[in-house]
């Protein structure tokens, strides 16, 4: 059966390998023998053995070299298309994934398909990669009919299923290519416990439907347990409940994180003209017909002065290090 | 310093394309613009040449007729001449095609920095900066949220995109940036610029000048093929929900997880 070659994404602070990493391999799995591919240091015990939970039949890496700079995934992804001849190459289609496949793609003269929410094999065996586009309005089924396919999948396509496998390690050695990455010239700043608004991945925001100044408390929780910024509406910032620095709004500030929580947000105008270039919103209001729920990807129902408490829990439970149950899956 | 900047029109309202018979993007049938993302490039283009005196800026698109509209925004936004490859062969080009053509017209420019938007409307694909990068040989500095010149780096700043922080870079130029709308908004344009845009020298060229052969570009040449296209039922899942605080919370947390953020 051919081999299904997949990128491995790791947490950057952990090492531990990402749930996008065992998304793929399910994937993998259905379009032939789910191959993982792991760039920069070696992989630890803990990251083998997590890969061959979820189907890995082989794992490889870089031989270890002193080299500096160390080869990219661009470089060790095209030495294993050329030695491996796979049916297909996975990458989570992150920002990092996509430059890498965008990279890999020329260099290999292959065909490239982006962002797909799913994967399945076609009548020849073939990937068949399936795209929501123009802004989720169609479905778009293709396929790639030049040299190795490179497919960047969408980190929630798959929910991650557990299939044992023994994992074979493998290295090889990889010249890198001409080094023409930029320097990173500073470590990253760790972000502080409370991001600041503007460059927000995340906002947790509240309108006067949460309520008290107590229960924005909890809302703030509820925002560091998910490392996001807080905002809130003008009238939560004439209430006094949050400082007016982070009123979201015309006049107020435009945020464009990739999930925007909005707790008893009624959506105004003057609110959504300052949030409408968040990826995903979630709306918990009471008014079912808020206008904020028609942004939201999820909207909730209720009062959330009594769903928040009960949310900071249920995150704070998830957060939890060392869970005794090892399955990611919430189900 | 020569600065391209990529200009891409792209139709109005996402929600309104529909496709062609050959199933690409029907452009004749919808109002087209300049991509906001794209204005953000012209923008940075604009204040480095603000801050030194040797900047040239070329706008750049590849596109149907109507693209030139792009270009004409860009140059009452502050870019100095317009590049318009025009050529019918053009049409269907995937994205590996269509870097190949902006490579080969930056080439013919010269260019110290290629300035790019993040992503296309359209498309969204968000890979022609790195494309670009790859066949120039040069660093590609991809989704950019500040930008600075020095004699001859660049240093920028951006999301390191794993959820650590924020990411100090710099290269040496030439290079291709691509950058955020957080880089800075984009001024509207006096009145005057906009009347001085149409005297600025807008140049079309065809693959013959760029000496690409026809067969290896367009929809003939593509390396990936469209098998099925269907109007999804219910634009992304949008669910709303009544439920007691603690499902509430559980289906919320399901959701936080299932997107990745938990
Ligand atoms: C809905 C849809 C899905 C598609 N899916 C695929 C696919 O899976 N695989 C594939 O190979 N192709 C695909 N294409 C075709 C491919 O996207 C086109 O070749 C496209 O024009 C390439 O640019 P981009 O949109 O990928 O640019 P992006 O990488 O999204 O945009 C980055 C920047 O590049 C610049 N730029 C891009 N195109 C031009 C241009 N023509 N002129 C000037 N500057 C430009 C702009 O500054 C833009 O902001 C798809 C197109 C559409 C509309
Ligand atoms: N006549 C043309 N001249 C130049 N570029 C074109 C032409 N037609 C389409 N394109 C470009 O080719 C790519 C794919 O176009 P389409 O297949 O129409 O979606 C886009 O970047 C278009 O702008």
């Amino acid at each position: 059966m051919a081999k299904v070659l997949t990128l491995v994404e790791r947490d950057a602070r952990e090492g531990t390998v990402r749930r996008s990493a065992c998304a793929l391999l399910t994937l993998a799995r259905r379009l032939g023998e789910p191959v993982a591919v792991v760039g920069g240091a070696p992989p630890s015990g803990e990251v083998i053995k997590e890969l061959s939970r979820h189907g890995a039949t082989e794992i490889w890496c870089l031989a270890d070299t002193d080299q500096a700079p160390r080869a990219t995934d661009t470089d060790l992804l095209a030495a294993l298309a050329q030695r491996l001849n796979p049916a297909a190459i996975l990458i989570a289609s992150t920002s990092g994934g996509q430059e890498t496949a965008a990279r890999l793609a020329i260099r290999l003269d292959s065909g490239i398909i982006t962002d797909a929410v799913d994967l399945h094999p076609g009548p020849g065996g073939e990937a068949v990669a399936v795209q929501r586009c123009l802004a989720g309005s169609y479905l778009v089924e293709s396929t790639i009919i030049r040299g190795v396919p490179v497919i960047t999948v969408r980190p929630e396509a798959a929910l991650p299923e557990p299939h044992p496998a023994e994992a074979a390690l493998h290295t090889i050695a990889v010249e890198p290519s001409p080094h023409r990455a930029p320097r990173v010239v500073a470590i990253p700043e760790p972000r502080a416990a409370c991001p600041t608004l503007d460059h927000a991945d995340i906002v947790v925001a509240g309108g006067r439907g949460v309520g008290s100044r107590a229960a924005f408390a909890v809302l703030a929780d509820v925002a560091e347990a998910l490392g996001a910024a807080v905002a809130g509406s003008h009238t939560a910032a004439e209430l006094g409940w949050v400082p007016s620095e982070a009123r979201v709004g015309l006049n107020g500030k435009t945020v464009h994180p990739r999930l925007y929580l909005a707790c008893g947000v009624s959506g105004s105008v003057r609110h959504r003209a300052g949030m409408q270039g968040a990826k995903t919103v979630i709306a918990i209001g009471d008014d079912p017909a808020a206008p904020i729920f028609k942004l939201a990807e999820l909207g909730v129902v209720g009062d959330a002065q009594t769903i928040l408490p009960a949310l900071l829990a249920e995150i704070r439970a998830r957060r939890r290090p060392h869970d005794p149950d090892p399955d990611p899956d919430p189900r | 310093m020569k600065i391209v900047v990529l200009t891409k029109h792209v139709p109005q309202a996402i929600g309104e394309v529909s496709f062609g018979p050959d199933l690409t993007v029907d452009r004749s049938a919808v109002r087209c613009r300049l991509q906001d993302a794209d204005e953000y490039a012209v923008e940075q283009a604009a204040r480095i040449a603000c801050r030194r005196l040797d900047v040239q800026v070329t706008a750049l698109t590849m596109g149907p007729s109507g693209a030139s509209a792009a270009l004409r925004t860009a140059l009452a936004r502050g870019a100095d001449e317009g590049v318009h490859i025009l050529d019918d062969a053009l049409h269907g080009c995937d994205a590996p095609a269509t870097s190949l053509v902006l490579a080969a017209a930056c080439r013919r420019l010269g260019f110290d920095v290629v300035l790019c938007g993040t992503a296309s409307t359209d498309s969204a694909m968000s890979v022609i900066p790195a494309m670009l990068a790859e066949r120039l040989g040069v660093p590609a500095l991809c989704r950019c949220d500040t930008l600075r010149t020095d004699e001859d780096l660049l240093h920028a700043t951006r999301d390191d995109g794993a959820g650590v922080g924020t990411e100090n870079l710099t290269a040496a130029m030439p290079a291709v940036v691509s950058v955020t709308d957080r880089s800075g908004e984009p001024r509207y344009p006096r009145f005057e610029a906009i009347a001085d845009a149409r005297q600025k020298l807008v140049r079309t060229w065809s693959l013959a000048d760029l000496g690409i052969e026809t067969t290896h570009v367009g929809l003939a040449a593509a390396a990936t093929k469209v098998g099925k296209v269907t109007r999804a039922e219910t634009p992304p899942a949008t669910a709303t929900v009544t439920e007691d605080p603690q499902t509430a919370a559980v289906r919320i947390a399901d959701f936080l997880t299932q997107q990745q953020f938990l």
